[in-house]
């Protein structure tokens, strides 16, 4: 019974830790929709644009990737930890 | 149904004083020998006018990544050229890696954390030296002395954030690889195990539905991702490390 609850608490614990993703979602898909209206005003600066969007991309995603570790952390390590300390 | 095991480096053997040596340390080292190989290759023999295209290509490559430096962190920072050019080359490779089916040293934390350390110390060097050690650590106290903890845990985020970045890209992409496959060889029995009688039970053996869609996977999560987090470690590497010399207030 215990290790089923353990069990469960750290499923339902990854699961609600995914909704880290919807954070860098909406930005993402905010900054690539204001980049396209840049390169859609100035076609000849589609490089550097590009550029700097993928940048802030990859850092906008940082506190998605956070929430992704800890689900990574409940699923793959948190079971047997807290199983062992019953 | 299968089954599914998502596993870290295996430890392939053991040293003395309980060091381990796992899949992460051979497979860097096999990066590393394969980027040493190359480099011998393209630059031995080398000639004040070029007549080989090695020697075009090798050169193409410096200018390049040089320009690159120059462009972001100004012309006094190029000797940080070979630096930024190794972390290039050994995360590009390293990510990589995971398309002959190897295990990628990049989806170990303790590589990632790695390299992000030596760029901390990088920050760190450059901080004090511009400013002095009185000055840096007075920087902790700012606005308000009751602002330290906070000071001190946004200085420690820098390598943490570089590290967890890159670790959960490529980590996420083999876990999600796994799953759909996974996912596609339950699909593939349940399709194809309703036909009847004998040819039920060989299509549901046969592979079908795995052939094409990983690939696709594989191209978003091993390339596009492997080459744009190892672009976005060295430019945050360079823009870190230029920001902080340029603290002279």
């Amino acid at each position: 019974m215990e290790r089923a609850l353990v069990l469960m608490g750290c499923a339902i614990g990854a699961g609600l830790s995914m909704i880290a993703g919807i954070g860098p979602g909406i930005g993402e898909g905010y900054a690539v929709g204001k980049a396209c209206e840049a390169i859609a005003r100035q076609p000849e600066q589609k490089g550097s644009v590009t550029t700097t969007m993928l940048m802030g991309c990859a850092i906008a995603e940082t506190t998605g990737i956070y929430g992704l570790v800890v689900g990574m952390l409940l699923i793959f390590l948190a079971p047997g930890m807290f199983l062992n300390r019953l | 149904m299968s089954d599914i095991s998502v596993s870290g480096a295996k430890i392939l053997f053991e040293l003395p004083f309980g060091l381990t040596i796992s899949e992460t340390q051979v497979n860097m080292w096999i990066v590393m020998a394969v980027i040493a190989a190359i480099c011998i290759w393209l630059t031995h023999g080398m000639k004040v006018k070029p007549d080989s295209k090695r020697q075009i290509v090798a050169e193409f490559l410096v200018k390049t990544v040089t320009n690159f430096v120059e462009s972001n962190m100004g012309k006094r920072f190029s000797g940080f050229t070979p630096y930024v050019a190794a972390l290039f080359s050994l995360a590009l490779c390293s990510s990589l890696l995971s398309l002959l089916g190897m295990y990628p040293p990049t989806s170990d934390l303790n590589t990632t954390l790695g390299w992000a350390l030596v760029t901390f110390v990088l920050i760190t060097y450059y901080k004090i030296r511009t400013s002095g050690i009185g000055k840096y650590l007075k920087g902790f106290t700012e606005p308000v002395f009751l602002m330290t903890p906070m000071n001190i845990i946004g200085e420690m985020a820098t390598p943490v954030s570089m590290a967890f970045r890159m670790f959960g890209n490529v980590a996420s992409g083999s876990i999600i690889s796994t799953l759909v496959y996974a996912g596609l060889a339950w699909l593939n029995q349940a399709v194809f195990g309703w036909l009847p009688g004998v040819l039920g039970d060989m299509a549901a053996e046969l592979p079908i539905l795995q052939l094409g869609i990983p690939a696709i996977l594989s191209i978003y999560f091993d390339v596009f991702s492997g080459v744009l987090q190892a672009f976005i470690f060295c430019m945050l590497t360079m823009l870190y490390i230029a920001s902080a010399a340029e603290v002279e207030t």
